[in-house]
Formats: C-alpha cells, sequence, structure tokens
C-alpha cells in the first residue's frame, strides 16, 4: 500500500492499526466499514457531504499569509484556517461525515468522547443538523477546564456524561464511549474525533479530514517546503498530510511534550488499535499531561505510528510555557487567537525559525482559542 | 486442557490480583467452596469491556501496587488444586515473555477479551507455546460463521458472553445467554461457559441448564469492594456451587 492510501488487509498501517476490540463490537466494525466502503463509493453520498461542507461548515477555509509573524521569523508561513470552519475547528469535517454515515445505517443516537470538547461541540452541532441523539463523554477534569464548550454542546441538546475514572481527560472519556458503545450497537454510531480506535476509523477520519490537506494544495501556489500540524489522536494532522504525502514536502507532527506518544511512547495496544502509546513498565498507560486538554492523550492514531517508522513524517514536542508563547505572538502579530492544540505546531515553528529560514512552511491552525481564554489570563 | 472430564457443571469465580493484601485467601476460600477453576484479573488501566465493579476492583489494585511481578509473588504461597486462568487486556498479554511467566507460576489459561478472532494469533501462539489455553470468547452479536471459527479454533472452553454490555451484576441473566450457548456447544466437545452478569446463585441454576458452567466475577468483586472478607465471598461460592448441582450438594471437585 502506498503512502496514505488505503490500510492494508485487517486495518493494518505497516504493523500499526487493526481492531482491537471484544468480540461483541466486531459486527459494529464490521458494520460500520461495510457502510463506509459503499458511502465512499457512493457519488450520492460525496455529494451531500460535499455540499454541508460548503454550505453549513463554511469550507472552502482560506489559506492566510501569516505577513508580520513570517517577516519576524525569516520565513514565509501560511496558516491553513481551520478555526474559521464552522464550530470553530477541523472537528466538524469528520463528524458531518461520519453523521450522515450514521443516518444512512439507520443509527439514533451519536455517541462520542471529547478532551478539549472540540470534538464533541461538533459532534452536537452535526446530531443537532440530521436529527439524531448526541451522548458527549467527556472526563471531569477536561469538564473543569474547558467550560465554555460543555456550555455549548448541552444547548445544542447534548448529554455531556462527566467520566471520574482514571486520570479523568481523553483517555478516560474514550473508554467509557467504548464500553457504552459495547453496549448499544443497535442504535448507537460511534463518532470517534480522531483518528485512532478500530478498523475502520483511523482510515475513515483521515479520509473525512483529507479536505484539509487537498483544498491547502490547491491553494497554495508551490508545494511548501514544510507542512506542520499539531498531533494529539492526530486527526487534522493526517488530513493536511494526506494532501502532501506524495509531494517532496517535510511532514512534521507537533506533540504535547506531556503526551507525547510518537518521540516518547513505545507499541502498545490501546482503545483498539496497535500503536505508539505511554506506557509505563509494567505495560499500564501512562497519564498524559498537556496545557492543551486535546493533546492530552497518551496515544497516537496508528498511521501517525506508520509515518514515523517509515521516516515520511517526523514528530516532534512543543513544551506548555513556549504554547502559550506562540498563542500570544499569533494574537498580536497577526490578530488570530489559536487553540491550545493549534499553537504546539506554532511554537515548534518559531522554535525551529533558524532551521526553516527562507522555507514556506504550511502549518494547519486546527481550531481557534476562545474555548482557552481563561488559561491564556 | 482446563477441565479433566465434562460430566459436571463448571463454577468458575474471579478475583481482581492485588486488589487487596489477602486477595489469595479469595481463592483458597474459592477452591474450599467447590470452584472448578478459578479466573485472576491482571488488572488494566484501560480496560474496555469491564464494567463499573471490574474497573474499580482493577483502579484499587493499580493503587495498591499491583503488577504481574507482585500478582505472580502473592500467588507463589497457594497451592492451586484446581485450574488458575488470567484474564488480562491485549496491551499486557502481548510483552515479551508474558505467557511464558503465567506458564512457570502454574496459570493453565488465558483470556484476552481485547484480541479477537482477527487479532489473535500471536497471542496464541505464546499461550500454547509455553503451554497455557487461549480461551475465547464468544458474544451475542458473532455471527455464526465466526461462531464455527472461533468455536474451532478454541482452548480450555469457550466463554460465552451472556450480554451485548460490560461485565456488571444484573437483575436477571439475558435471554441472549441460553440460545449462545446451545449454538456453541453443538460446535465444540469442549465446555461452554456463561459469563457477564451471571449475579445470583438463581442466575447460575438457569444459566447452566443451557451450558456448561459459569464464571462469577463482579457479584463476587462488589462484595469484597464493599468489605467482605475471604471467608464470605468462600461462603457465597458455595451457594453458586449449591444451586448449580453438585450430586446431593457435596463439594464438587474435578480431578486436575
Amino acid at each position: 500500500m502506498g503512502v496514505m492510501s488505503e490500510p492494508a488487509e485487517r486495518g493494518r498501517f505497516g504493523e500499526f492499526g487493526g481492531r482491537f476490540v471484544p468480540e461483541s463490537l466486531i459486527p459494529a466494525c464490521q458494520e460500520v466499514e461495510a457502510a463506509f466502503r459503499d458511502a465512499w463509493a457512493d457519488d450520492g453520498f460525496r455529494k451531500d457531504l460535499d455540499e454541508l461542507l460548503a454550505v453549513y461548515a463554511g469550507r472552502p477555509t482560506p489559506v492566510t499569509p501569516a505577513r508580520r509573524l513570517s517577516a519576524e521569523l525569516g520565513l514565509t508561513l501560511l496558516l491553513k484556517r481551520e478555526d474559521l470552519a464552522h464550530t470553530g475547528s477541523h472537528k466538524i469535517n469528520n463528524v458531518l461525515g461520519q453523521a450522515l454515515l450514521a443516518r444512512r445505517m439507520g443509527k439514533r443516537r451519536l455517541l462520542a468522547e471529547t478532551g478539549a470538547g472540540q470534538h464533541g461541540v461538533a459532534a452536537a452541532t452535526a446530531a443537532a443538523l440530521l436529527g439524531l441523539e448526541c451522548v458527549v463523554f467527556m472526563g471531569e477534569r477536561d469538564i473543569e477546564r474547558q467550560a465554555p464548550n460543555v456550555h455549548r454542546m448541552r444547548m445544542l441538546g447534548a448529554t455531556v456524561v462527566p467520566v471520574g475514572s482514571g486520570s479523568r481527560t481523553l483517555k478516560d472519556a474514550t473508554n467509557e464511549a467504548m464500553r457504552r458503545w459495547v453496549a448499544d450497537t443497535a442504535e448507537a454510531y460511534y463518532c470517534i474525533g480522531s483518528v485512532m480506535g478500530p478498523h475502520p476509523y483511523p482510515w475513515m477520519v483521515r479520509e473525512f479530514q483529507r479536505v484539509i490537506g487537498e483544498e491547502a494544495r490547491t491553494q497554495v501556489e508551490r508545494v511548501p517546503d514544510v507542512v506542520v500540524a499539531c498531533v494529539g489522536g492526530g486527526s487534522n494532522a493526517a488530513g493536511t498530510f494526506a494532501g502532501f504525502a506524495d509531494t517532496s514536502a517535510r511532514l512534521v507532527g507537533v506533540e504535547a511534550a506531556g503526551g507525547a506518544a510518537m518521540t516518547g511512547g513505545s507499541p502498545g495496544v490501546l482503545h483498539g488499535h496497535r500503536s505508539m502509546v505511554l506506557q509505563d513498565a509494567h505495560g499500564q498507560i501512562a497519564e498524559a499531561s498537556s496545557v492543551a486538554a486535546g493533546l492530552d492523550y497518551p496515544g497516537v492514531g496508528p498511521e501517525h505510528a506508520h509515518l514515523g517508522a517509515i521516516g515520511r513524517a517526523t514528530y516532534a514536542t512543543a513544551g506548555d510555557d513556549e504554547v502559550i508563547e506562540a498563542v500570544h505572538r499569533l494574537a498580536r502579530t497577526e490578530g488570530i487567537i489559536p487553540a491550545l492544540e493549534s499553537a504546539h505546531a506554532l511554537a515548534w515553528i518559531v522554535r525551529s525559525a533558524g532551521d526553516l529560514a527562507g522555507l514556506t512552511v504550511l502549518m494547519t491552525l486546527s481550531g481557534r482559542g476562545d474555548k482557552d481564554m481563561e488559561m491564556f489570563q | 486442557m482446563i477441565f479433566a472430564d465434562n460430566t459436571t457443571k463448571k463454577l468458575v469465580p474471579y478475583a481482581t490480583g492485588g486488589i487487596t493484601r489477602d486477595w489469595a485467601d479469595c481463592l483458597r476460600a474459592y477452591q474450599d467452596h467447590g470452584a472448578d477453576a478459578i479466573e485472576i484479573g491482571l488488572p488494566f488501566s484501560d480496560p474496555m469491556l469491564d464494567g463499573p465493579t471490574i474497573q474499580e476492583a482493577s483502579d484499587r489494585a493499580l493503587a495498591r501496587g499491583a503488577t504481574l511481578d507482585r500478582i505472580l509473588a502473592d500467588l507463589a504461597g497457594f497451592r492451586a488444586e484446581v485450574p488458575l486462568i488470567v484474564m488480562t487486556y491485549a496491551n499486557l498479554a502481548i510483552r515479551p515473555g508474558f505467557a511464558a511467566r503465567l506458564a512457570e507460576a502454574g496459570i493453565s489459561g488465558l483470556i484476552v477479551p481485547d484480541a479477537p478472532l482477527d487479532e489473535v494469533a500471536p497471542i496464541r501462539d505464546a499461550a500454547n507455546a509455553a503451554g497455557l489455553d487461549l480461551i475465547p470468547l464468544v458474544a451475542p452479536s458473532t455471527r455464526p460463521d465466526r461462531l464455527r471459527d472461533i468455536a474451532a479454533g478454541a482452548q480450555g472452553f469457550v466463554y460465552a458472553v451472556s450480554v451485548l454490555g460490560t461485565t456488571g451484576e444484573r437483575d436477571r441473566l439475558d435471554a441472549a445467554a441460553g440460545p449462545l450457548a446451545t449454538a456453541v456447544r453443538a460446535l465444540t466437545e469442549l465446555p461452554v461457559l456463561i459469563g457477564f452478569g451471571v449475579s445470583t446463585p438463581e442466575h447460575a441454576a438457569a444459566a447452566v441448564t443451557h451450558a456448561d458452567g459459569v464464571v462469577v466475577a463482579s457479584a463476587l468483586m462488589r462484595r469484597l469492594l464493599d468489605g467482605a472478607s475471604p471467608a464470605e465471598l468462600g461462603t457465597m461460592t458455595g451457594r453458586f456451587r449449591e444451586a448449580m448441582g453438585s450430586g446431593n450438594g457435596v463439594r464438587v471437585r474435578e480431578p486436575v
């Protein structure tokens, strides 16, 4: 299989991916896979999705040249503006696709996990639009730090279920969503928010996010030298990379220093797939820690593990302090307040500016920072 | 082979390894009150198939510092007279040398609920190389062709998950349990045990009209989390044994 095409047999990206779920979920995963293959090959489905992306989500999002910051850094920085998509992040691309799929499959309810709340808000939005119920699982700690998004989800009619187990963050919300799905496969569709989970989710979510990279490709005058995106599970990065995987562009994913599965993890099985995960010497999953709730996750999508293993993409980290500094810098030079998650990519660019001098760097600004305002004060 | 004969109904109680200081005493109590085998949960931080009780039990064990090393060390002082089976998740089971370490500690079987048929080969190979049986799970949602494939490759026994859901106590035995057990029994000579939601002796008695035995987990761990002693768990095990029939209430002890 070529880079970023369909996964190999059993949903493998090299040695990563797969379908590590209880036997009771196997038919549900098979059903999602069959439905996705059918829908993705159906022009009618693609047309419905494209139309929603255009008339509802606000696509195409622009590529904005960051002129003042570029001058300061000595490079050409282009921002792919997913913050301008409806609900304020790239998450809406994937969720509109999955919600359309759920409706096509005759499901009544979306189950979703969320960290920063952006996927939860997007899922609640798509559910409202398409007349589906929505249940969002969210760690208690994330509920505390992302209150505006919790309020939004509830306004949109979603039920937000606090998860008090483990680290009380995205990892535990994902466990709970999976456990609920086991018990509710007949009526519920599990709408995973990133390029993770059992096959076909990592592949399907990347395909729904591919629009980021493909749009950007048509919006830039020439292929950028470097393409950068932040990585939690890694969906905005996967979607961005998919548009440039067949070019000479250097692909860089930036993780939170406290949740760096690619650089600090080892191969393991978590949340239905084999990938790089943070774990202790005994095989217990470690607790990730980041100022950005969306990156506070000890795993990464399996395709990123593969892209890293074959050397097609490289992965770096950014620490909380430089990330917050990057947020302020973009706000003051360009009038854009990025989400803490996206600011990881920017922090890496700022730090690497010396090495990137004179180059054209495309960065996906995956979401806006409104939800994080309390953290900036 | 986990069970030496197929003529009696099997009772397999469960304990989370390391949940309390004296957790190995629970195994003694189970064995003294008619357990045919014992399932030991090796706690994992992210238990995908477990409901609130086993999840809490795992969290408590991990908070006490439970590791494979410590659990096996605790077991070293326990004279097992029945087969011991370890249940844990794939991330632990894929670790190098895992199955061999279990075998050295006297474990006979392994259950890995998030390693389904399509992903199980490396784990099964390692288990078999160490002399362990890899016990598969089937669910009410498992389709007939897949059920056949799972039954064909089964070892030890087949674990029939009675519900579409996670582990946990329930008011009544799910209606799906009987038909599932019956379907699997037609496909294998191995015993078929029903688990998930077997919460009372009455549930167990009902289950074994269709199946060859039961696994009882959350009902026991709930009592333990609420403060019950190993002796009290033993008494409870005896009630399950009695309800399942064991020849005039006499304790059943299969030769090992």
